[in-house]
């Protein structure tokens, strides 16, 4: 019996004084790929900083492979949530994510032939190849999300916390980005967690889904997970839940939750101008 | 013109001046903090004022101030280092000290325009010599922590999570632009440290796709306008500074137009 990735057992992580999940106990097997979902402010970026040691929990433990989580723990790949703008620099794709192998030790960075090797080979595996000589400057939201998606792969990580990589991403890349990192969690045994705003992206990638929400979370098989009572209960309000053509709808009042997540999303990134147009 | 001792002199002290600050400022750009750098030199206005009317030379004044400053900024990094009207308001407070300080200093009004403006040819071999000390100390702490810079200007979450000491880092730095910002207004004054700080830097950034190749860029573009700065000014007889600030200015649009005005991609979605 091997140790679970991440286990929570009776956690509750604050975040800016005000609790974010209360007394939560789940456990995530290694080698699992886990899909975590929930409204915005659920606590899904909360959770994975609290993964990397970055905020203690309140009450209860985390373990991550059997053991309290330590900053900087080598073991894990992070694709952060894009809060902050990348600056507009003109560096090269290469020396983006040349800066982060060993960016945690004093001195001058240096970059062998073989950071450069690995690099290239995982720039490779997220079909980015090109992406190594062109100046960041130069690239689209989703031409650095995947820049961001290789970076996490370097390094043999355990486990990968992957917060809303498909943000930016057209269609096809999402795809893209859903395979490569259920290759690497196939193959490499890697326990993934990736945070998404629609289910319907990662149905059929992901063994189990992790969904927040109202302070709680429940870890689950997609049918189990996934229904009116158990959403309701997470959303605090009425959820239907809708199969059609091989989809899930997550329904409040008839319109789509995580369409109109989505939307709010949307809104802040661009203003609020046109913010309460899906209250219609 | 070398046959002059005061040019010599010049030259020497631009020489190294205008190096550490290109490299220094490559990453205050880098980082968008160019604004705090600023600020930073008016806070050494006060310091250097401050230091005269108490008899102290005037450089360790400036040091000292902006130093200070640089670390404060940094641990109030969150709340001033990146707001603008905080930092333009202390900026402003410092130099209405400045003022003060000469008002009940006045023999020391005629300094005023050098500190101001800067006056690199009355640069005497001692100054040389604390500025090639100084200027060593601000290449080896940036050399100390240009690898975790580099990483948290880029990428301020996963430095984080890998265990990058983001205030300290940050602190540093401030401390280490600081005490670029007060040898580079030896040379050209409180008022336009940004045309070796930010200029060349800039233009650089435009220019090279590399991390080296970049701030190798940096520093020779800051060489060569400070020398050609100083050369223009002996031949025309206009001042150093702004002969200067002419290259500076020169050589960022220059790069801006060479770099073809490409169009920011922001997001494609």
């Amino acid at each position: 019996m091997t140790l679970p990735a991440v286990e929570l057992d009776h956690t509750t992580l604050r975040m800016g004084g005000h609790t974010v999940l209360r007394d939560v106990s789940f456990a995530v097997e290694s080698g699992e790929f886990i899909g975590v979902l929930g409204p915005n402010g659920a606590g899904k970026t909360t959770l994975m900083r609290a993964v990397l040691g970055l905020c203690p929990p309140a009450a209860g433990t985390i373990r991550v492979f059997g053991e309290k989580p330590r900053r900087g723990d080598a073991a894990i790949g992070y694709l952060p949530q894009t809060r902050t703008v990348i600056p507009d620099l003109r560096i090269r794709g290469i020396d983006f994510i040349g800066a982060s192998l060993d960016g945690h030790r004093w001195g001058l960075p240096a970059h062998n032939s073989g950071a450069r090797h690995m690099i290239a080979e995982a720039l490779e595996a997220v079909g980015a190849r090109e992406l190594a000589q062109r100046p960041l400057s130069e690239m689209s939201g989703g031409e650095r999300q995947r820049l961001l998606l290789a970076q996490a792969l370097i390094g043999r990580p355990k486990l990968l916390l992957l917060d809303e990589p498909l943000i930016m991403l057209d269609a096809r890349h999402q795809e893209v980005a859903i395979d490569v990192v259920r290759k690497a969690c196939r193959e490499r045994g890697i326990t993934v967690l990736f945070s998404a705003h629609e289910l319907n992206q990662l149905l059929g990638a992901v063994d189990r889904v992790l969904y927040l929400g109202n302070g709680q979370a429940v870890l689950g098989a997609i049918d189990d997970v996934v229904t009116a009572p158990v959403l309701s209960r997470l959303y605090g309000t009425e959820i239907e839940v809708v199969r059609a053509a091989g989809r899930v709808f997550v329904m409040a009042r008839g319109l789509d939750v995580e369409r109109v997540e989505h939307m709010h999303d949307h809104d802040h990134g661009h203003g609020h101008g046109h913010a309460h147009h899906h209250e219609h | 013109m070398f046959q002059y001792d005061f040019m010599t002199n010049a030259f020497a002290a631009a020489g190294i001046v205008a190096v550490v600050s290109g490299c220094v400022g490559f990453f205050l750009v880098m980082r968008g903090q160019t604004f705090a750098g600023h600020a930073l030199s008016h806070i050494g206005f006060a310091g250097a004022t401050g230091a005269a009317l108490i008899g102290l030379a005037p450089l360790w004044g400036l040091v000292g101030f902006t130093v200070a400053g640089g670390i404060v900024m940094g641990l109030l990094s969150e709340r001033i280092s990146n707001r603008d009207v905080a930092i333009g308001v202390v900026l402003s407070l410092a130099l209405g000290f400045g003022l003060l300080f000469l008002h009940y200093y006045t023999a020391f009004a005629s300094q005023a325009t050098a500190l101001l403006f800067g006056n690199v040819l009355a640069v005497d071999h001692a100054t040389i010599a604390t500025l090639a000390a100084l200027g060593a100390v601000t290449l080896l702490g940036l050399g100390a922590i240009m690898r975790p810079l580099v990483f948290m200007s880029l990428q301020p979450e996963l430095a984080e999570a890998r265990g990058v000491p983001l205030r300290f880092v940050s602190t540093a730095f401030l401390a280490i632009v600081a005490l670029a910002v007060s040898q580079c207004a030896q040379i050209v004054g409180v008022l336009l440290v940004f045309t070796l700080m930010v200029g060349p830097p800039a233009a650089a950034q435009r220019l090279a796709t590399g991390l080296w190749s970049g701030l190798a860029l940096s520093a020779a573009l800051a060489l060569a306008e400070a020398w050609a700065g100083i050369a223009l000014a002996f031949q025309s007889d206009w001042p150093v500074s702004f002969c200067i600030t002419v290259l500076s200015a020169a050589g960022y649009f220059a790069a801006l137009g060479l770099s073809g005005f490409r169009p920011r991609v922001v997001a494609t979605n």
